[in-house]
C-alpha cells in the first residue's frame, strides 16, 4: 500500500524546487562544522521526491476535513503560510496494528485463566466458533479502521497537531522549538512492513502523542522537516532543507559490547538468581506453580540483562549533525534518536568495577522528556569523554575531583572515599559511587533549582549537602562538603545557573 | 549550633539575618512567616491532641482498671512536646526575595536552604485551606521544570502571598529561560 498523503505542495521532483537550485539549501548548514562525505545533500530532496511520487492524490486541507477550530486558533500561523493546514493521516499500515487489541485482550484472558480457556474451547462448536469470529474480526477491523481514519495530523510553523477521537476529540499541539528530542522506531514488525513510529519528546508529552505508523521514508522525511522548522528555517523552506549532513563519531563493535554485558555485575546477579531460586522454592514447596511463577519472571529478568541489552545495544551508533546528536543502534527493533543541540540536561559517566581494568566506562544522559537515557554503552574514556564534549559544547571532563573533607567518614564511613565534586565555567560536576564510580555533569545553563541540606548529624560535623536540581527531573548532589564551602557553593551556584543561560543557544538553533 | 556559616537561628529573623560567605552579590533580606502560622498550627495540635487525650484517659480507665488512664500520658506528653517544636519550627522558617533568585530557609534539625532563580519559574500556586482562611493565611508554592524543587512557603498573609505571587510572575516573565 502506498501512503494517500503526500504533502500538497511536495515539489514533483528536486529540480523545479521554487527557490532554487537543489544544491543550495547546503548553504543553509554552513555553520555547522560537518562535512558529507556520504549521503550529499541531493540525495534527500530525491527520496522526498519518491514519496511524491508514489502518492495516491493528495489530500487537501479544504477537501473533506475540516480544521475550524484550529484554524481559527492559529490564524496567524495560517495567514503566513497557507501550506502549514495540511492534514496527514497515518500508513494504511496502522490499523492492522490497532486491530491487534481485541485479539489481544482475548489471548490475555486466555493465558491469564488458563483452566477455564480449555474448558469454554472444549465447549466451543464449530457454529459458535465461526459465529465468534464473524463478530470479533469485522468489530476489530472497524475499530482499528475508525482508529486510524480518526486520526490525523499536520505540521504547521509552530507545532505538530495530532487530532484523534471519533466520540471523545483530542488535539495534541506540540510546540516545536520545545523538542527535547525526535525519536524515529521501528519494532521488528514495522521494519518487516517498511514502517516506522516517530514521536517527539517534549515536556508532558504521553505515550499516545506519537505518529505511529508511517512510512520509513515518510518518517525521515518528517524528521528532517520538523527539525528544520524546530531550529528556525523560514517555513517555506521548511520541507527543502531535508536532511542535515551526520557525521560519526562513535560506534560500538558488537564484540566489546558483548564483552561489556558479560563483564556487568547485574548480569551475573540476575542469572544466579534465576538459576538458584527456582530449586531451592522445589525443594522448600514441592510446588510446580510456584517455582513456575518465580522462575519465569527471574529468567525473563535475566534474559534482558544479558540477551535483551546486547541485542538493544547492538551496532551502536553516535553522530553529529547541526541537527544535534543523533543516536541509532538495535538488532531487531531499530531506534533513531536525535537530540538537538542545548538540549542534555545531565550527562553522567559510570564506570562499573569490572570493567576499570579495560578502561571502559559508559555514558548516560538526561533529555528531559524522553525515555532513553543511554548515550554510549561501552566505551574506552577518552573516546566517551570526546562524545561528551560534543554533546556539551565546549565541557571537558575535569580530570580529578575535590573529595569531601576526611570527617566525612564519620557520615559516611568507607563509601565517603567515592564522592567528589568540581565546578568549572560550564559545568556542574559531582561523583558519587566507590565501586561503580558515576561522574554527572549537570551544564550551568540547566539548573532549576539549588538546595543546601544539612541533617543533625551532619550539623555536628560542619558538613552539608548540596542538591542541584534539572529540567529532566534528575538532582545531583554533591555529599558531605564542608559547610562554609557548602554555604558559598549554594550562593555561587544560583548565581552561576542564572546568568549560565545567557549563553546558552537560543531553543531555534540555526536561527 | 550555626556551623552552616549562615544566619543564626531563632530570635530575630524578622528583618536583616547576614549571610557570612555570601560574597560581592546583595545581602538577602529576609522576611519570616506571620504569627498566625504558628497560632493555626497550635491550635490544631491542641484541637487534636486534647480530646485524645480525654479519651485516652477516659476509655481505658473506665472500661478496664482505673491504672490504665496513664495511657493519657502518651498524647499528653506528644503535646508537650510538640507545643514549643511548633514554635521553633516556625521561627525557622524564612524567605528572602532578592533581584534574581528566591530564597527560602528552613528546618531546625534537618535544615534546607533552597534558592530558585526567578528565571526557572513554571508557575506560582497560593493555595488557601478554610482554615487557614479563617486565620487569614495563604500558601505560596512555585514550581519550576524539575519536581525536586521544593519552594514552598506554608503560610503568608493573603496581600502578601499576592503581592509575591504577582512579583515572582513579573519577574519570571522578565527573566523567563526555556529548559
Amino acid at each position: 500500500m502506498n501512503t494517500p498523503d503526500k504533502p500538497v505542495n511536495t515539489p514533483d521532483g528536486p529540480v523545479d524546487t521554487p527557490d532554487g537550485p537543489v544544491g543550495t539549501p547546503r548553504g543553509t548548514w554552513s555553520d555547522g562544522p560537518v562535512d558529507t562525505p556520504r549521503g550529499t545533500w541531493s540525495a534527500v530532496p530525491v527520496e522526498n521526491a519518491g514519496i511524491a511520487e508514489t502518492g495516491v492524490p493528495a489530500r487537501a486541507a479544504g477537501a473533506g476535513e475540516s480544521v475550524e477550530s484550529v484554524d481559527s486558533a492559529n490564524s496567524v500561523d495560517s495567514a503566513k503560510s497557507v501550506e502549514s493546514v495540511v492534514e496527514h493521516r497515518l500508513h494504511p499500515v496502522t490499523p492492522l496494528r490497532r486491530a491487534w487489541a481485541p485479539v489481544a485482550v482475548l489471548i490475555g484472558w486466555a493465558v491469564h485463566d488458563p483452566d477455564q480457556a480449555q474448558r469454554q474451547l472444549t465447549g466451543l462448536t464449530t457454529t459458535s466458533l465461526l459465529l465468534g469470529l464473524a463478530v470479533i474480526l469485522p468489530t476489530a477491523a472497524l475499530y482499528g479502521f475508525l482508529t486510524w481514519w480518526f486520526t490525523h495530523f499536520a505540521v504547521t510553523a509552530a507545532e505538530l497537531r495530532i487530532r484523534t477521537g471519533l466520540i471523545f476529540r483530542r488535539t495534541a499541539h506540540i510546540r516545536l522549538e520545545r523538542i527535547q528530542a525526535v525519536d524515529v522506531t521501528q519494532p521488528l514488525l514495522a521494519r518487516v512492513a517498511g514502517v516506522a513510529k516517530l514521536r517527539l519528546d517534549v515536556i508532558g508529552t504521553d505515550k499516545k502523542d506519537e505518529l505511529a505508523y508511517l512510512g520509513e521514508a515518510q518518517a525521515r522525511a518528517l524528521r528532517a522537516e520538523l527539525l528544520a522548522r524546530a531550529a528556525g528555517f523560514a517555513p517555506g523552506t521548511a520541507q527543502e532543507v531535508g536532511e542535515a549532513p551526520v557525521r560519526r563519531l562513535l560506534h560500538v563493535p558488537a564484540g566489546v559490547l558483548a564483552v561489556s554485558v558479560l563483564l556487568t555485575g547485574a548480569t551475573w546477579a540476575t542469572l544466579a538468581a534465576a538459576l538458584v531460586v527456582p530449586p531451592v522454592l522445589w525443594l522448600a514447596t514441592h510446588s510446580l506453580w510456584t517455582v513456575l511463577a518465580a522462575a519465569l519472571p527471574l529468567f525473563g529478568a535475566a534474559g534482558a540483562s544479558s540477551v535483551g541489552r546486547f541485542v538493544g545495544e547492538y551496532d551502536w551508533t553516535v553522530g553529529e549533525s547541526p541537527d544535534g546528536v543523533r543516536i541509532d543502534h538495535g538488532l531487531l527493533d531499530r531506534a533513531h534518536e536525535t537530540v538537538p543541540p542545548g538540549r542534555v540536561q545531565t550527562v553522567r559517566i559510570v564506570e562499573p568495577l569490572l570493567w576499570r581494568r579495560r578502561g571502559w566506562v559508559r555514558v548516560e544522559l538526561d533529555v528531559a522528556g524522553s525515555s532513553n537515557s543511554v548515550l554510549v554503552p561501552v566505551a574506552p574514556r577518552d573516546i566517551a569523554e570526546s562524545v561528551v564534549a560534543r554533546v556539551l559544547p565546549g565541557v571537558t571532563v575535569p580530570p580529578s575531583l575535590i573529595r569531601p573533607p576526611r570527617r566525612a567518614g564519620w557520615c559516611v564511613p568507607f563509601w565517603w572515599r567515592g564522592y567528589g565534586l568540581a565546578v568549572t565555567d560550564d559545568v556542574f560536576v559531582a561523583r558519587h559511587g566507590l565501586l561503580r564510580r558515576s561522574v554527572a555533569l549537570v551544564p550551568h545553563a540547566k539548573v532549576q533549582s539549588v538546595r543546601l541540606e544539612q541533617g543533625p548529624w551532619q550539623r555536628f560535623q560542619g558538613l552539608a549537602d548540596v542538591h542541584v536540581d534539572t529540567g529532566a527531573n534528575k538532582t545531583v548532589t554533591a555529599h558531605l562538603r564542608d559547610a562554609d564551602e557548602a554555604a558559598g557553593l549554594l550562593q555561587a551556584q544560583a548565581d552561576r545557573s542564572r546568568t549560565g543561560r545567557r549563553e546558552a543557544r537560543p531553543d531555534r538553533w540555526m536561527a | 549550633m550555626d556551623d552552616a556559616g549562615h544566619d543564626p537561628e531563632g530570635g530575630a529573623i524578622e528583618r536583616g539575618g547576614v549571610t557570612g560567605s555570601a560574597g560581592p552579590r546583595d545581602e538577602p533580606v529576609w522576611s519570616g512567616l506571620p504569627r498566625g502560622l504558628l497560632r493555626m498550627r497550635r491550635l490544631l495540635l491542641v484541637v487534636w491532641l486534647v480530646p485524645l487525650t480525654v479519651a485516652a484517659a477516659l476509655v481505658p480507665g473506665l472500661l478496664a482498671a482505673p491504672g490504665w488512664a496513664v495511657s493519657a500520658l502518651l498524647p499528653l506528653g506528644l503535646l508537650l512536646w510538640a507545643w514549643p517544636m511548633l514554635g521553633r519550627n516556625w521561627r525557622s522558617w524564612r524567605y528572602a526575595e532578592r533581584a534574581d533568585d528566591l530564597l527560602i530557609s528552613r528546618g531546625v534539625l534537618w535544615r534546607q536552604e533552597t534558592v530558585v532563580p526567578y528565571g526557572r519559574m513554571q508557575l506560582v500556586e497560593v493555595t488557601s485551606g478554610p482554615v487557614e482562611r479563617h486565620f487569614g493565611l495563604a500558601g505560596v508554592q512555585l514550581h519550576t521544570a524539575a519536581a525536586a524543587t521544593d519552594a514552598r512557603i506554608p503560610g503568608l498573609d493573603p496581600a502578601e502571598a499576592e503581592r509575591l505571587r504577582d512579583r515572582l510572575t513579573e519577574l519570571g516573565e522578565a527573566r523567563s529561560a526555556g529548559l
